[in-house]
């Protein structure tokens, strides 16, 4: 009783809010109830959920191979499966931070060999598949991977360009990120897509899906670039004057007394980036790689099926959202443990 | 000594990387027999844009008006995106931290729901809701008298002129497209979910003190957040905010995937017709440095002032 006097009828205006918000929900909370669980139609019948009232999850059971996969060869999706499973292990397991040792590093390399020999095979009796045909989840969180794995050290090398007393370094630093950060990220992907190939040596080709990758890590780089500035500039000055006392070198005061430090007090900021990085791999669709969002909006082209955009966007929404609020609720722990 | 050095390398490579860029660049544009420079922009671009409202256009328009009309198209949804990011966003960030625990929990599930999921997402989501569950232009829904709402567009009533179903559509009238809705809403509302988070740390970054003395003089709890709290969180929200006014801008060039003709997608269909590519990934990134450069000048003006204050 008193819990409701205060959260819900603290005031008169609050109490009429909650009556407001009270009957709206009872409006809405029911009739979505009855769309998305009572009315819906869960078997892939095309002719049932056009009758039906309800949504069409249908859609997602007759179609989730091809979103999950793409166009990988239909009897050798255990592969991607696998893999993708695999992926989701390697980044659990780094997710620790009894983990973040050096040997961490062998355990990715290891994972992601095993990674490219289940996608690309043509080893161990596994038949090639070719990356064209890669497609799905896993090439949304192979896009994430490597352009993190790549993006992070050179944004590193950015941040510490960006704060170095020599001019011309900084300049270029400086330069490179507030003009990655200027512009859209469609605008990079199309440079990679159609400028790539034309500033390339006559004769040598790079696939699209390499040139996709491309974009993304040096997009990624100037926004990394920015997080680990801060991070740098929140080590006291102190620091940097000791390390200098001891008579260390630039590269070996970074590496054991600067960027320890600095990265650590980063690692939060750094996982909302990750976060927003993963959802921008979406954006791969507009230069036609086959993404996670991409089969889900292929498979709408399917006349049979056409017409159940807003469950199949809503599957994709959750499907990202479950990856997405997996990591900010990891960041926001991360962030009360300090 | 070294430092010099050291800078010298830097250009030396600098250079290098753009001399071996421009040169391949010159090489295959040759080979392809594609000739560079913006001379194309006199021609006619031969294609209809579906919505121009400002500017008249037709196919036979050059291929700087067809950009001219997409830039003001990106500008049209980005300005009118910002003020209604931004009422948004306040809103729902004050919600947050309202003592009302159905207002405080039905904020912080569209927050957590909005941003983590993608926004290009969400735009499919928002066109599809829009063309595939609103009724054709012969059984609108008419909320209000002249106003209709079909999967063709929403229509309405402007002084002398009321949109009237002709044949299979609406003619009079203001029309707003399915395109541009879906667009609206979708930058909208994602940037609101952030904005509102930089509203509530804004808040709650001023000390629970001002609260307290507000509140002690006898203002009410509306009056103290108007007066008291929100000038002084304006200081944290103003920086973070101009970001998210750019995001937004930067965002909107997602239209290409829906189909709006902002500045990117009449440049990708004029790349794709001339294969002037270089010069049109030059010209969006020209335009969007532009318009970033401009906003973060003006809050830069603005966060002056009210530092000042």
């Amino acid at each position: 009783m008193k819990w409701l006097r205060e959260n819900l009828f603290s005031s008169w205006p609050a109490g009429v809010a909650t009556v407001l918000i009270f009957l709206a929900l009872w409006k809405i909370v029911p009739q979505f109830i009855e769309w998305a669980f009572l009315d819906a139609v869960w078997r892939p019948d095309p002719k049932a959920c056009r009758e039906a009232d309800g949504a069409c999850w249908g859609f997602i059971a007759e179609k989730h191979r091809f979103i999950l996969f793409g166009t990988y060869p239909h009897e050798q999706h255990w592969r991607p499966a696998f893999a993708t499973i695999l992926l989701i292990g390697l980044w659990a397991f780094s997710l620790a931070r009894a983990f973040w040792r050096w040997w961490l590093a062998l355990v990715w390399l290891a994972g992601l060999v095993a990674i490219g020999v289940l996608m690309w095979g043509g080893l161990f009796g596994l038949s090639y598949v070719e990356n064209e045909r890669w497609g799905g989840l896993i090439l949304t969180l192979l896009l994430t991977t490597f352009g993190i794995a790549f993006a992070f050290p050179l944004s590193i090398l950015l941040a510490l360009g960006r704060r170095s007393d020599m001019p011309v370094i900084r300049a270029l630093c400086v330069g490179y990120i507030e003009l990655i950060r200027g512009v859209p990220l469609i605008s990079v992907l199309f440079m990679a897509s159609v400028m790539l190939p034309l500033f390339l040596p006559p004769g040598l080709t790079m696939d699209k899906l390499l040139r996709a990758q491309i974009a993304l890590i040096l997009f990624a780089a100037a926004y990394l670039a920015e997080v680990v500035r801060g991070g740098l500039q929140a080590i006291p000055k102190t620091q940097y004057e000791m390390a200098d006392a001891l008579g260390l070198r630039y590269w070996q005061k970074m590496l054991h007394v600067v960027l320890p430090q600095a990265l650590r007090i980063a690692v939060p900021p750094l996982v909302n980036i990750f976060i927003g990085f993963f959802k921008d791999t979406s954006l791969v669709l507009i230069i036609g790689l086959f993404d996670l969002l991409s089969t889900v909006k292929v498979s709408l082209t399917d006349p049979a099926w056409s017409g159940f955009g807003v469950e199949a966007y809503l599957f994709a929404a959750l499907v990202y959202f479950a990856f997405c609020f997996a990591m900010s609720l990891y960041s926001r722990r991360l962030e009360a443990s300090r | 000594m070294r430092r010099v050095a050291y800078q010298a390398a830097a250009i030396a490579v600098a250079l290098l990387v753009a001399w071996f860029l421009v040169h391949n660049t010159a090489v295959n544009l040759e080979q392809r027999r594609i000739a560079s420079g913006f001379s194309f922009l006199g021609r006619d671009a031969g294609f209809e844009i579906s919505e121009s409202p400002f500017l008249s256009y037709d196919s036979s328009g050059s291929y700087l008006r067809a950009l001219t009309v997409g830039l003001v198209n990106t500008l049209r949804v980005a300005i009118i995106g910002v003020l209604v990011a931004t009422v948004l966003g306040t809103a729902i960030g004050l919600f947050r931290l309202s003592k009302n625990f159905l207002l405080r929990t039905l904020a912080a599930a569209y927050v957590e729901f909005i941003r983590n999921s993608p926004l290009l997402v969400q735009l499919f989501f928002w066109y599809v809701l829009i063309t595939n569950a609103l009724p054709p232009p012969r059984e609108a829904l008419q909320p209000l008298s002249g106003v209709f709402l079909t999967n063709r567009g929403f229509y309405f009533p402007l002084p002398g002129s009321v949109p009237v179903l002709e044949g299979f559509n609406f003619t009079g009238g203001m029309v707003v497209t399915p395109e541009f809705a879906a667009l609206l809403a979708g930058l909208s509302i994602y940037t609101a979910a952030f904005i509102a988070e930089i509203v509530r740390a804004g808040v709650l970054a001023v000390s629970r003190g001002q609260w307290n003395a507000a509140l002690a003089i006898g203002l009410k709890r509306g009056q103290a957040l108007r007066h008291v709290v929100m000038p002084q969180a304006l200081r944290v929200i103003v920086p973070p905010m101009a970001s998210q006014y750019l995001n937004l801008t930067k965002n909107s060039s997602l239209a290409v995937a829906i189909g709006y003709p902002d500045l990117v997608s009449i440049a990708n269909t004029a790349m794709n017709q001339t294969g002037q590519a270089i010069e049109g990934v030059a010209i969006i990134m020209a335009v969007y440095l532009t318009i970033s450069l401009s906003i973060s000048a003006f809050m830069n003006w603005y966060n002056a002032r009210i530092l000042a204050r």
